[in-house]
């Protein structure tokens, strides 16, 4: 992992607004990316990630706020071109030149004025290591979404750019593609240690590529943190939902001592370690992933804590996992193999034991003074 | 049928020994339509551009002023070139009418919005990301346009077929504002209706096979050279 917040930020944005048709779109107090960090913003769609990429880019002008490249604000005029050609962008369309392989990969390098020759040994290793080289003399229309995507990074990684700004690149593959190449960038960008500006809407993306991760929504960043802690511990109740938190459970906190709490939610009572006073109300915060099902006690309902007994009222195959919601008195979604569903023989109405760990749940306080009614979100 | 064999046996022989007249006629049909497309070109290819990549109030009307002027009938072109050009109108003092400059005039304002709204079609046809990414790889704004228009290379040369093929084969305005005038100002179009008006049948064919065999060859070569790309 490389070493974040020790450096100074290559590329920064403080205050940045946009305001489009009287409506703010976009409100992002500071974000800045550190030498040979790759920063992913996630987020769904419309939540202002691409005008913030655009933005850190010089390809768009914010209402109000400024740019920062290292440490210099941006400015107007030339100056915007010479710092442009400091960076380099990865669309998720590849917006190729209607000509070679090789052509378009060295256009970047042509329009600094590199000659011909220069660029293409420049280009050359990029090729290789993005598995085009064969291509080189092929045209782009000819191109499959990950060979085209693969030119475009090509083009962008030649000009060595101090920062590299990608948006969205993997979206437009097909699922296999799109594995390769997100292998194969995640090795470069290891290897070069490239600043980069990652966009995804995909969780899944951003924890592998990204040493940090800010998650945007309604044109803010609600939360900016290494991957683990966004994922583990993420701020609010829509971060969670969005980075897949699939139990989101609203319950009072009933008692309270040496770090562990007692919660209820609806009639169970549920232990979780955390902080908060007796009487609070708290989210409990579930993944999916952190549940454990396992066979119905014979001798009815068991006394364990955290070990709920329900019933299963679904099964659904994601992937190569299924996702089994079991009804407790409220849903509780887990994701098992299909070993063992097997083992258990699950099926719609089966009774099993729904079990976590008090450490697996995230706490996210509401405050006494909320009136709001109690019971599921 | 015997007037027609006729007509293109006496046809061919006037071509093959290359009868100083039609010779003339064809190189000034050449030349003023020649000069008439590269005029539109010059004009028409940067403001098609322009009006593609900004966006300002009254556009749509422009656009649409624009698509009308493709369509422009030749005679009322012929007519207004030469209403300004007449020896009382506001360029009388130049003394053009008549004149093989004339022609081009005229046929530059009919090719002209063709030119146009082609390119501005071939320009709108690039994804909108496109620019963005350009700008992005470091294009100043020269390169930008430079990097648009060779993408947009191939529909241009639509553009140019269209052009040329509009004005080489186009009579009302020629003879309006050209005159007919023998050796001065005859093109193709217009000394083929006076051949034909004549009833010389035979001369009249050889013009016109004369101005099909340019349409074609024309054609022939930037779809050849479209084609190629594609």
């Amino acid at each position: 992992m490389r070493g974040v917040g020790t450096s100074a930020p290559v590329l920064e944005g403080r205050g940045l607004r946009v305001v489009a048709d009287g409506r703010p779109r976009l409100e992002v107090e500071a974000v800045a990316v550190h030498e040979g960090e790759v920063l992913a913003i996630i987020g769904p769609n419309g939540a202002g990630k691409s005008t913030l990429l655009r933005i850190l880019g010089l390809l768009e002008p914010p209402t109000a706020g400024e740019v920062r490249f290292r440490g210099e604000p941006v400015g107007a005029g030339a100056s915007l071109l010479a710092l442009r050609r400091r960076m380099a962008s990865v669309f998720q369309e590849p917006l190729l030149c209607d000509t070679t392989v090789l052509r378009n990969a060295r256009l970047g390098l042509a329009l600094r004025g590199v000659p011909d020759a220069e660029a293409d040994r420049r280009v050359r290793p990029w090729l290789e290591r993005l598995g085009i080289a064969p291509l080189a003399g092929r045209s782009a229309r000819t191109l499959s979404g990950g060979e085209a995507q693969r030119t475009s990074l090509a083009r962008a990684f030649a000009v060595e750019p101090e920062v590299l700004l990608l948006d969205e690149p993997f979206s437009g593959l097909d699922p296999s593609a799109r594995e390769a190449l997100l292998g194969d960038l995640e090795r470069i960008l290891r290897e070069t240690g490239t600043t980069t500006v990652f966009v995804t809407h995909d969780r899944d993306e951003a924890i592998r590529l990204g040493d940090r991760v800010a998650v945007m929504m309604g044109g803010r960043i609600l939360q900016l943190a290494r991957p683990e802690e966004v994922f583990a511990a993420p701020v609010s109740e829509e971060v969670a939902r969005f980075v897949g938190v699939e139990n989101i459970l609203a319950g009072e906190v009933a008692d309270q001592g040496e770090g562990l709490l007692e919660v209820r939610v609806a009639d169970r009572s549920l232990l979780v370690v955390g902080e908060a006073a007796r009487g609070e109300r708290v989210l409990l915060c579930l993944r999916p992933e952190d549940i454990v099902l396992g066979p119905a006690p014979a001798a009815g309902p068991t006394s364990a804590r955290n070990a709920l007994l329900g019933k299963v009222v679904r099964l659904v195959p994601v992937g190569v996992l299924w996702r089994v919601v079991v009804d407790c008195g409220f849903p509780l979604t887990a994701l098992i193999t299909r070993p063992s569903i097997d083992a258990l023989g699950l099926e719609e109405g089966r009774e099993v034991v729904a079990g976590f760990k008090a450490t697996a749940v995230h706490l996210l306080r509401r405050g006494r003074l909320d009136r709001r009614p109690g019971g599921l979100v | 049928m015997e007037l027609i064999w006729e007509g293109i046996r006496h046809a061919l022989w006037l071509l093959l020994t290359a009868d100083p007249e039609v010779l003339g006629i064809t190189w000034l049909s050449l030349q003023v339509s020649g000069l008439a497309t590269l005029a539109s070109l010059a004009v028409g290819v940067p403001l098609g551009t322009l009006i593609a990549l900004t966006r300002f109030p009254g556009r749509g009307l422009v656009v649409s002023l624009v698509n009308t002027g493709m369509g422009l009938p030749p005679v009322v072109v012929g007519l207004f070139v030469s209403i300004f050009l007449w020896r009382s109108g506001p360029l009388g003092a130049l003394e053009l009418l008549y004149t093989p400059t004339a022609i081009v005039i005229a046929q530059f304002v009919i090719a002209a919005p063709i030119v146009t709204g082609l390119a501005l079609a071939a320009v709108q046809q690039i994804p909108p990301g496109f620019r963005l990414q350009m700008l992005a790889l470091g294009a100043s704004r020269p390169q930008l346009l430079w990097l648009l228009a060779r993408e947009a290379r191939l529909p241009m040369l639509a553009a140019v077929m269209a052009g040329f093929g509009g004005v080489i084969s186009e009579i009302g305005a020629s003879m309006m504002v050209g005159g007919n005038i023998r050796g001065q100002t005859r093109v193709l179009t217009t000394a083929t209706v006076l051949e034909t008006g004549k009833g010389n049948f035979d001369v009249a064919i050889a013009l016109s096979l004369i101005l099909l065999a340019i349409v074609f060859l024309v054609n022939w070569a930037l779809t050849g050279l479209q084609q190629r790309r594609a």
